[in-house]
């Protein structure tokens, strides 16, 4: 039946206040979101204080700062700090993006940070992302053709053919745009969700790939494509400034022209 | 309870319906349709004000109008049954309740366009 209230887990508790001991004109607060699914306890809103002054200037320079200097149990993902590895993709003042480009300044007011929403949380900001991960692979996301590559030589291209691949290859697969959509938490279970189409169209668009019918007709269904109506939420959060909205609307597009 | 199924499994699921892109198709262009039918009904049913029956009657039974009218009926039942097919796909979370919901809402839009045709036949060419 259609589910009415939320999980007992989905209320957070008030949590601890860290206060700090170099507070200063430029403290700011982070409200963090903290849950450990093994203690048993509902998740909390921890704040911290933290000293601006001795902080780098994107989230992750305060997360990391809180880690090391005020409570290392805080649990998150990270690894480049410069946008390209994905890792750190959360909730951040209501926007699903990455903390290690996202500024502070940005900011007005205390720093919210939710893990990823809609998605298992393993541990505070660490949300489980195997069924992403799984829905990627089932696109089989690399080049596949029946015709042998040419000897000594990569397949080529033309300048025209490889520019359709922009604004597709760049998508680091952080997932901020699958966990924002209403559809992939609804339907998560069968909406592929905008990255991975995205990633679906970006083989789709390859003019060296030759399995593009066979490709299309693994998407053409009504759960798999058909679940995303447009609102493009997953535009609006992309951190990478990606369309997956529009990459969708493509397949939609070439499902349209074959029949 | 355990979930022993990989997950791929689980989004790989019965595969592919390899259908969508009709109801799709068919969503859109009964949308296109009803821009100039909404607009057409609108504008009639403003004219309209005030008339009595003999005068709606007199209306209907002008052949454009009838067939105006009764393309306003079927296009509009049609696309209701698409979109509300998708709002109970979207929401409906188990599979008898999603099953319910779509017959429920599939003999509504038809029962509703049977009705429509058949009042519009009823006047136009009634007693």
């Amino acid at each position: 039946m259609v589910q009415l209230t939320l999980p007992a887990n989905s209320r957070v508790a008030e949590g601890r206040h860290h206060r700090s001991a170099d507070a200063g004109a430029k403290t700011r607060l982070f409200k963090i979101y903290r849950y450990d699914p093994d203690s048993g306890r509902t998740p909390r809103l921890d704040t911290f204080e933290v000293d601006l002054a001795t902080c780098g200037p994107m989230v992750l320079d305060a997360l990391i700062k809180i880690k090391n200097e005020i409570d290392p149990t805080l649990t998150f993902r990270r690894s480049c700090r410069e946008g390209v590895c994905g890792s750190c993709a959360m909730n951040i003042d209501g926007t699903n993006t990455l903390a290690c480009t996202k500024p502070i300044a940005d900011i007005r007011g205390p720093v919210a940070v939710y893990p990823l929403p809609h998605m298992p949380v393993v541990k505070d900001l660490v949300t489980d992302l195997t069924v992403p991960y799984a829905q990627y692979a089932s696109i089989q996301p690399w080049l596949q053709a029946t015709t042998p590559p040419p000897t000594n030589r990569e397949r080529r291209q033309s300048i025209e053919d490889r520019a359709e691949l922009d604004g597709l290859w760049e998508c680091v697969l952080c997932f901020c745009c699958q966990t924002s959509c209403p559809s992939y938490w609804w339907n998560g279970d069968r909406y592929l969700g905008p990255a991975v189409l995205l990633q679906a169209y970006r083989w789709i668009a390859d003019s060296r790939d030759e399995f593009t019918g066979e490709r299309l007709d693994d998407l053409e269904d009504p759960f798999r494509l058909y679940r995303c109506h447009t609102i493009m939420n997953c535009t609006n959060t992309c951190p990478k400034g990606l369309n997956p909205g529009r990459a969708i609307g493509e397949i939609k597009a070439a499902l349209a022209r074959r029949r | 309870m355990p979930r022993y199924r990989t997950p791929m499994s689980r989004v790989r699921g019965l595969g592919a319906a390899h259908e969508g892109v009709g109801h799709w198709l068919a969503q859109r262009l009964s949308a296109v349709a009803l821009v100039p039918l909404s607009l057409w009904l609108v504008v009639s049913v403003v004219s309209l004000e005030g008339a009595d029956h003999a005068a709606f009657k007199a209306w209907l039974g002008i052949f454009g109008n009838a067939v105006l009218l009764v393309l306003f009926i079927l296009v509009a039942c049609h696309h209701m049954a698409l979109g509300l097919q998708v709002v109970v796909e979207d929401y409906a979370s188990g599979e008898t309740s999603k099953m319910i919901g779509l017959v429920v809402t599939r003999f509504v839009a038809v029962l509703a366009a049977t009705g429509g045709v058949l009042a519009v036949a009823r006047v136009a060419f009634g007693a």
